[in-house]
């Protein structure tokens, strides 16, 4: 007499996702394993679709003033009620988050630009440049996120273009160190002596090979870095150094005599606010599943 | 030791001059002249007074004979003139360093004292549902703003107790620390934040070693493990994450104390920067410099003195 036992073979490979096929299996996959990378995902997701169709999701134009609603309480006409300027909040909110998105993620990719290349550079030439370029880096890193964008804004004037510039420019050496010291040790790797051993040239094996191997803690880092330069750009624009009227700015139309707005009209204090904590809490919870996924060596 | 300690010692100083030559050449790419806003704000229209205030502040010299009265007057500890209320730089900073460093030493406390305990709970809780409130709790940390969360306090003065605080220097000391307790902690809620995360993970790391395991063998209590095993060993780490955060806390500092309308350096800054006071923004921005490369060392010492597996060696 013998007993079978229905043997699933599959299980193991189907929790490790190796039946996942197409954009939607995989996303379904990761989504079961990351449940809070699926949340923070969901909610960047959603702020993105506000910002690109702000003009259909919000019911007014944020920029036209209207006297007879000015610091009109929340009601059905105004749903997060209006500023000073009887402005509606929440077309204002929505159209605030393409300007701290788009700011965010130009900032997050100049910097990414720069610090790749002066990482990968630093790296792979090695002797002076390197060591040039690391003092420069020494000199971005000893002053504070804030300290250098209000210094850069103060130097360049206020416009948008100068804000995602002053953000860029103080993100370049945390990426620029991360990038070199991968680079130093894929320098040692087989497969870079094996391309030399092929022919290919020095500057091929650093962009066809060694490259696209520093991706993974580019893509960690960078989300990382979207979160903190959202809060920079809203505590620029907070300081009144940021983004420049009339774009709707939730860090400037919190600095909008906010603290007058605390006993009068707090919904004005308490929106932006939710919205700016809102999509950096998406990107945090974002930025921990895509360490865990993609950086084996701090999962927990 | 003795020559690490020379060679980062000047390391230190190419940094700061570095960032001396950084900041002299941004102020001076501001477009419009510092002349012609003073000019401007006086009130004045003679040509032959917008000379003399070019001549009087210098700026009529070529800049690097600008750039080097500027660093020779901070070697001998002459900051020069404010533009704006032209008293010393020197006496409109030091008194307000005080009050800054004093709340930033209150944040840094406060969030050393609940990040640490919490980031252990969360680690030795693992996966429980106090985990799991305890990390949303630090995640909220990193993710609000430290203007807005000094905003809702200001808020919940206004519901609760019908006005706001308000700094006054005329206060006793006691009084002064009790009001810097509410903006220290609007402040310090991301730095605990931070703190406890990362004492979490470096706990988790360490809880999975053979020594812990042998430490269980032997009987000894889950406190004891915890806490004189465990713990000593993963707040090493947690160490240079101070030493990081301090860079950060300025930001939050020069925020916070502006919605809390703290006299302090911080918010100095911004007034400054608003206000084109070159003399104030160019000697504060060494003055922050200086400290963040100071404290960072002070970490790296700290931090072989603490652990006896990480040497300085020549």
């Amino acid at each position: 007499m013998s007993v079978t036992v229905p043997l699933d073979h599959n299980a193991e490979l189907r929790r490790a996702g190796a039946f996942a096929h197409g954009f939607f299996g995989q996303a379904r996959f990761l989504a079961r394993r990351y449940p809070l990378g699926a949340a923070g995902a969901i909610i960047l997701i959603f702020f993105i679709l506000c910002g690109i169709f702000a003009e259909w999701v919000a019911p007014m134009d944020p920029l036209t003033t209207n006297a007879k609603y000015s610091l009109a309480a929340p009601s059905a006409r105004n749903w997060m009620g209006a500023d000073m300027m009887g402005r509606d909040e929440f077309s204002r909110i929505v159209h605030g988050a393409r300007i701290s998105l788009m700011v965010a993620i130009s900032a997050t990719g100049l910097g990414a630009i720069f610090g790749v290349s002066i990482g990968l550079a630093s790296g792979y030439i090695g002797g002076w440049f390197d060591l040039v370029f690391q003092r420069v880096v020494d000199v971005l890193q000893s002053l504070p996120l804030l300290v250098m964008a209000l210094v850069i804004t103060a130097a360049l004037g206020p416009s948008l273009e100068n804000t995602i510039i002053a953000i860029a420019l103080p993100l370049i050496p945390s990426v620029s160190r991360v990038i070199r010291s991968n680079t130093l040790s894929l320098r040692e790797m087989p497969f870079v002596e094996a391309a030399q051993a092929a022919g290919m040239s020095e500057w091929r094996i650093a962009i066809r090979h060694v490259l696209p191997n520093t991706l993974a803690p580019l893509i960690v880092l960078a989300t990382a870095q979207l979160g903190s330069t959202i809060l920079t750009e809203a505590s620029l624009s907070f300081l009144g150094l940021g983004v420049p009227e009339p774009h709707p700015s939730w860090g400037r139309m919190l600095s909008e005599s906010a603290a007058e707005y605390v006993r009068t009209a707090p919904w004005l204090v308490i929106f932006p606010g939710l919205a700016i904590s809102l999509i950096v809490f998406g990107t945090n919870l974002l930025g921990d599943a895509m360490r865990d996924l993609l950086d084996p060596r701090q999962r927990s | 030791m003795g020559s690490y300690l020379i060679r980062r010692i000047l390391l230190m100083l190419l940094t700061l001059f570095g960032v001396s030559v950084l900041i002299f050449t941004l102020l001076r790419l501001v477009p419009g002249n510092i002349a012609d806003i003073l000019f401007d704000a006086a009130g004045m229209i003679d040509p032959v007074e917008k000379q003399k205030i070019i001549r009087e502040l210098g700026l009529d010299q070529p800049l690097v004979v600008q750039y080097m009265q500027w660093i020779s007057g901070l070697l001998r500890g002459d900051l020069g003139f404010s533009y704006i209320s032209e008293k010393p730089t020197i006496d409109e900073i030091a008194p307000r360093i005080p009050i800054t460093a004093s709340l930033a030493a209150m944040a840094l406390t406060l969030s050393v004292i609940t990040g640490v305990p919490l980031g252990v709970i969360s680690a030795v809780r693992q996966n429980t549902k106090l985990d799991y409130a305890l990390r949303v709790f630090s995640l909220s940390g990193l993710s609000l703003p430290s203007f807005w969360l000094g905003l809702l306090i200001l808020m919940g003065f206004v519901h609760w107790f019908g006005t706001i605080p308000i700094y006054d220097r005329n206060n006793t000391p006691l009084e002064q620390l009790a009001f810097m307790l509410v903006p220290a902690m609007a402040v310090g809620y991301r730095a605990s934040a931070l703190i406890m995360r990362l004492t979490r993970s470096s706990m988790l790391e360490v809880l999975r070693q053979d020594y812990i395991r042998t430490a269980r063998s032997k009987g000894v209590s889950d406190t004891g493990v915890n806490y004189d095993h465990a713990l000593r060993n993963a707040v090493v780490p947690v160490i240079t994450i101070i030493g990081i955060e301090a860079a950060f806390l300025i930001g939050g500092l020069i925020v916070t104390e502006t919605v809390f309308n703290i006299p302090g350096v911080a918010r100095f800054l911004v007034e400054a920067i608003r206000m084109r006071d070159y003399p104030i923004v160019q000697n504060l921005v060494m003055f922050i410099a200086f400290s963040v490369v100071t404290i960072n060392l002070l970490v790296d010492l700290a931090y072989s003195l603490i652990d006896p597996r990480i040497r300085i060696t020549d």
